[in-house]
């Protein structure tokens, strides 16, 4: 295999690393402040991908702008969800949090296909994301490169947001130590409010993203359940830098082996993960008792 | 009264625990044009009722559970296949052992973790199962499954019906009937009460000497061996085995059935089967979407206000007017 092949199949895996990454790297930190099993996260996706394609194509919305309208619609469904129901479930058991975002999930599937109708959307890019862009060592698709670039980006921003503002460190605070925190004066409710609105926002962004890799339809939801779910567990819940890296190496096997073995790929990552959670039960960057 | 004899009173048969059964034979007589849909809500109860040990008894939650159902039904499918094993009763012997088997070899490593860990461990073990069986087409049939199996007698004198599934009906109740004869006897027995007692409280349970984690694997495998007989009872009653025995779908399914009628109850998984599986037969085919709202809906509202379920709320209801009375 030569130098260019392997680079495209790696910078492809990347791109769907990254799409993977701002999925889920909401649900990791929700789950890590509170404990809360959200099957549902999914779902904030699919609903996102739908605002960001359907303003699109009926607003004629620029794609940024679609973008950050997709964030704001859906963080506000997520504040209004999370105060009127979620709260509710804090201290239920994890059976009842999972049968009733499984319920969430049947609601929001029911409502797409009653609004939207049951057929796959297709994602319009604009002009400059299509074709290609030379590297100079290989010339690769200009929207992969994108999703590159704005995975990376977003990184960052949560790193420096989580490793250099107070809310950052009171939400670290939290994730290793709920109680503590408290007792110290931090607002975790407050916290989880506004973590569970900027997750499910990035998820939406992550929806409307991945639409022209994942694809998306009503299925969407239960379709990448586990997948959203295998990033977190292998991440380490509440550990951003954790679910950056899970949802890399998640991304390029799988684009890796769909390529190699494109019948039973997903079954090493399934044993994989099942493995390194055996190993290792709090994910590979969690920390023990976290 | 004392403890004693509230425990006493709490094993001892009631009136009405003879009803589901009457009602079930009576149904045989009354619905004879419905009886494969009637042998499919029989199945899923006895798989509901497997899953009501781990889950109502012992407390593990579980997103896995059609790892078992499907080892089960494979089981079958492929003996009656590869080998002409086609005797019903002694395949459901396969399944149970197969199964359990499973259970056992997965409950030893899976269950020393708990949380998400282990959900999405039992999930993975599931989809790997459901991997295989697709990738091995040569013995599986891949994605196209199993079709046209056939099976001798039941016990030598009733053949299988294809067409009225009254054989089936009849033979999925019996083996119904013996599997919660002995799940009832299970759970009242002092096994069951320190499986309450680690769902309860589980450091407790550490601390009075309870050997907890040999009771969750026991309960996880015996939980599978009854799992695996539901599926081979779908494998012989349908004549076919194909990956939908497997999957996320049929093991949310069941946690939803089990839930909806109550957990812990044993029987919760007989209404829950019931309600469900009736109600979908009648509004999912006509109103898809509609039956998907309904279901999300009444999963949200059980979740938040009902946590019994349909017999936790007949209980309190009960209670009230009892307690009223008094």
């Amino acid at each position: 295999m030569d130098v260019s092949s392997l680079a495209g199949i790696l910078l492809g895996g990347i791109a769907a690393g990254m799409v993977l990454f701002i999925v889920s790297v909401g649900l990791s930190v929700t789950m890590g402040l509170m404990g809360f099993v959200n099957l549902a996260h999914g779902a904030f996706a699919m609903l996102g991908g739908y605002a960001i394609v359907l303003s699109m194509k009926h607003w004629g919305l620029p794609f940024p702008a679609a973008l950050a309208f997709g964030f704001i619609a859906v963080a506000a469904i997520a504040v209004v969800l999370e105060k009127t129901l979620y709260a509710r479930l804090y201290r239920a058991t994890e059976l009842d949090q999972v049968l009733f975002t499984i319920g969430l999930i049947f609601v929001m599937i029911a409502a797409v296909t009653l609004g939207v109708g049951p057929e796959t959307q297709t994602v319009v890019l604009p002009e400059w994301l299509r074709g290609q862009t030379d590297l100079g060592f290989i010339s690769y698709r200009s929207y992969s490169l994108a999703l590159i670039l704005a995975g990376t980006a977003l990184m960052l921003a949560l790193w420096l947001g989580f490793e250099r503002t107070r809310i950052g460190a009171q939400i670290r605070a939290a994730v290793d130590n709920r109680r503590m925190a408290q007792s110290m004066g931090v607002d975790v409710g407050r916290l989880f409010t506004l973590t569970f609105a900027l997750g499910s926002g990035l998820a939406a962004v992550g929806g409307g993203l991945g639409a022209e890799i994942l694809g998306l339809d009503p299925q969407y939801p239960f379709r990448y359940l586990a997948y959203f779910l295998i990033v977190v567990a292998v991440g380490g819940m509440g550990r951003v830098s954790g679910v950056f890296f899970a949802a890399l190496l998640i991304g390029v096997l799988d684009f890796v082996l769909k390529i190699h073995f494109p019948k039973g790929g997903t079954m090493f990552i399934y044993a994989l993960t099942l493995i390194l959670l055996l190993a290792r039960p709090q994910g590979l960057f969690g920390r023990k008792g976290a | 009264m004392n403890a004693a004899q509230e425990l006493g009173r709490r094993h001892r048969l009631q009136w009405w625990e003879a009803l589901p059964w009457i009602a079930s034979i009576a149904c045989f007589f009354l619905f004879p044009t419905y009886l494969a849909f009637g042998t499919q809500v029989l199945i899923t109860i006895l798989f509901a009722l497997s899953l009501d040990l781990v889950l109502g008894y012992a407390g593990i939650v579980t997103l896995g559970h059609a790892a078992f159902f499907g080892a089960g039904a494979y089981t079958v499918g492929m003996l009656a296949m590869h080998w002409g094993w086609s005797e019903p009763l002694s395949g459901l012997v396969a399944a149970a052992l197969v199964a359990g088997a499973i259970g056992l070899a997965s409950g030893l490593v899976l269950l020393r973790t708990h949380g998400l860990a282990l959900l999405m461990l039992t999930l993975c073990t599931m989809a790997l199962l459901e991997q295989a069986a697709n990738m091995g087409a040569a013995w599986t049939g891949g994605f196209d499954g199993m079709p046209g199996l056939s099976f001798t007698k039941i016990l030598g004198l009733f053949s299988f019906d294809v067409l009225y599934f009254r054989s089936q009906y009849l033979y999925a109740l019996a083996v119904l009937f013996l599997c919660f004869v002995m799940v009832r006897m299970l759970v009242y027995s002092s096994f069951g009460q320190s499986l309450t007692g680690i769902r309860e409280n589980l450091l407790r349970m550490h601390a009075v000497g309870a050997p907890v984690r040999t009771r969750q694997v026991l309960a996880y495998t015996v939980s599978a061996a009854l799992a695996g007989v539901a599926g081979a009872l779908f494998t012989q009653a349908n004549g076919y085995a194909n990956l939908a025995v497997l999957g996320l779908e049929r093991s949310a399914g069941v946690m939803i059935v089990l839930i909806l009628g109550g957990y812990g109850r044993l029987y919760g998984a007989f209404v829950g089967a019931v309600a469900y599986m009736v109600l979908e037969h009648v509004l999912a085919k006509a109103y898809p979407t509609a039956w998907q709202l309904g279901l999300g809906l009444t999963l949200v509202l059980v979740a938040l206000y009902a946590r019994g379920g349909v017999l936790g709320i007949f209980v309190s209801l009960r209670r009230r007017l009892v307690g009223s009375a008094r």
